[in-house]
């Protein structure tokens, strides 16, 4: 039944989200559709799916629900790298830049990693404390280089996630996120172990390091595609999760299409809602996300552990 | 047979095991009891491939820990650690399933599913397993994870600590029920212990470790002796005899 409600909630946003805008569907709307409409609807999908996916397997990755990519430093580390290669080499391609950007993001991970190492584990609200005391030191180098290099105008498209740039030909590369998520799919169950713990997963036999290296290289790349296309939008990877996770438990093998669809009909929802508040002017999803993504996650916070239903 | 040679650990400057020679027969249960900071569960730990030793040799049968591939390992000895993540929300049925990965890797047989079905009555679960591990009790969690680890069905299982935070009535009933299951499948367990009576109880040899070494090693009755106790623990001890088995009363 829930199931039937979710896709029927998406399918309704998809269509307002095809049928709204400035522009009439009557006069050219096959064209209208394909040049904007439907990239912008998929974009708002497919980023919210990246979101919450690299989400998961970051809280699996350091056994801690509280956290999610934005939490630990690796869009900060990301814009840095763009920021880089915007001063460097200004002419790189595409690929080349997302490559950049990405390969900053792990670095930023390896940082964030090396930080939760030693952070007591006894109470898990220390270690987002941490990623975003972490990830502010690196916003804070980003904005002085910005600052200085004339380019805080990039930084704040980066920082403030929305959609209405999206068209055909400025999104594509958000499909890779579909690519990803069929092979974390594939790696679900070990995914699943890394959450554990280290002593637990490597006496089942899995290469711990090796496993978690490569859940965290493709939330790097999750995250540096949705940051370069879209921009940031902090809570997804932290809601779309936790709701799941309470919902219907922690076995990914089943949940990761859960968490994945949930991700990205939240994020489309608000960007829909943004579109449609202030009509025809448009605030930005990130903002209208920001909003109910802050009250989930205090709700998260003081929520006694939920129950289970058998 | 565990077979372990001058096996030394070491933190930093500090030798947490200085060579510790030990072998275990197969069969039944072996505990391992010693004062705080022995050295138990890293030798543990060692035994399972877990801990790369700074010198010394394990071998658990003809095969390696540490040089043998995960999967080879994890079929072959598993671990239960003294904490186990405790806020899963994996349902008791998949947490049990996921004893069978090392066996299956992702391609899950009918006889994993049989197996598992096993190891949740061995351990009194079947009524739980619909339940998430988070839900239950300290007891029943400790139960779920020790079936997990049951159903890894390897000839060695090595349980660090699992009568923590059980009160009597569940620390006996599982104590009976590993008993009972290593006696029926003729699988060898080797089981850290705090409390001294448990392993009198149920144990077929004991293990006492003091300062990062095998301080004695012999037959349960044989072992618990006032002077050995004494020595081992630093406190005086009174061994009783209570229906032909020793308990320990600390002096």
């Amino acid at each position: 039944m829930a199931r039937v409600v979710f896709a029927a909630v998406l399918a309704g946003l998809i269509l307002v989200s095809l049928g709204l805008g400035a522009a009439s569907l009557a006069e050219d709307g096959a064209w209208l559709l394909m040049v904007s409409r439907f990239p912008r609807t998929a974009a708002a999908l497919l980023a919210g799916a990246g979101l919450a996916l690299a989400g998961v397997v970051v809280q699996q990755a350091v056994q801690n629900r509280l956290v999610e990519p934005s939490l630990t430093g690796t869009p900060e580390a990301a814009m840095l790298g763009m920021l880089a290669v915007t001063l460097i080499a200004p002419g790189l391609s595409v690929a080349g830049k997302m490559l950049v950007a990405a390969a900053s993001a792990l670095a930023g991970m390896a940082g964030f990693l090396a930080l939760a190492e030693r952070v007591p584990r006894q109470d898990p609200m220390l270690l987002p404390i941490v990623g975003l005391i972490y990830g502010a030191i690196l916003g804070a180098v980003a904005t002085w280089a910005a600052w200085y290099t004339d380019l805080m105008q990039y930084l704040g498209i980066w920082r403030l996630g929305e959609f209405s740039g999206v068209m055909q030909g400025r999104y594509e590369w958000l499909w890779v996120v579909a690519g990803l998520a069929v092979l974390l799919y594939a790696v679900a169950d070990r995914i699943t172990i890394l959450g554990l713990g280290e002593a637990q997963a490597r006496s089942l036999g899995l290469d711990f390091r090796q496993t978690r290296g490569l859940g965290l290289v493709i939330v790097s790349v999750l995250t540096a595609l949705v940051l370069v296309t879209v921009g940031a939008f902090p809570f997804v990877g932290l809601v779309a999760p936790n709701l799941v996770s309470r919902w219907r438990g922690d076995n990914l093998r089943a949940n990761l299409p859960l968490i994945a669809g949930l991700g990205g009909t939240l994020v489309l929802a608000a960007d829909v809602i943004g579109r449609l508040v202030g009509h025809p002017f448009e605030i930005p999803a990130a903002t209208v996300f920001a909003v109910f993504g802050a009250g989930v996650f205090l709700w998260l916070l003081h929520a006694a552990p939920g129950r289970s239903h058998g | 047979m565990i077979e372990v040679r001058s096996l030394t650990y070491r933190v930093g400057d500090a030798d947490i095991l200085k060579g510790v020679d030990l072998e275990l027969p197969e069969g039944g249960i072996t505990a391992l009891i010693g004062p705080n900071g022995a050295g138990k569960s890293t030798l543990l730990h060692s035994i399972a491939g877990l801990n790369r030793p700074a010198a010394g040799t394990v071998r658990i049968g003809t095969l390696d820990p540490f040089a043998a591939s995960g999967p080879a390992r994890a079929r072959t000895v598993a671990l239960l650690q003294q904490t186990p993540v405790a806020v899963s929300r994996l349902r008791v049925r998949e947490l049990v399933a996921f004893g069978r990965w090392p066996h299956h890797r992702g391609r899950v047989t009918s006889r994993d599913e049989d197996i598992v079905d096993e190891a949740l009555a061995a351990f009194a679960l079947t009524d739980l397993a619909g339940r998430q591990v988070e839900t239950l009790s300290g007891g029943q969690r400790q139960r779920a994870f020790i079936a997990m680890t049951w159903a890894q069905d390897t000839p060695w299982m090595l349980l660090d600590e699992p009568l923590n935070a059980l009160d009597p009535r569940h620390a006996r009933d599982l104590m009976a029920r590993l008993h009972r299951l290593s006696r029926e499948t003729g699988r060898s367990v080797v089981i850290v212990l705090h409390d001294i009576n448990a392993a009198a109880g149920w144990s077929d040899r004991i293990v006492a470790m003091k300062d990062g070494r095998v301080f004695a090693h012999d037959t349960s009755t044989a072992l618990l002796r006032p002077d050995t106790l004494a020595a081992v623990f630093d406190t005086p001890f009174d061994v009783l005899e209570h229906k032909g088995r020793p308990v320990v009363v600390a002096r």
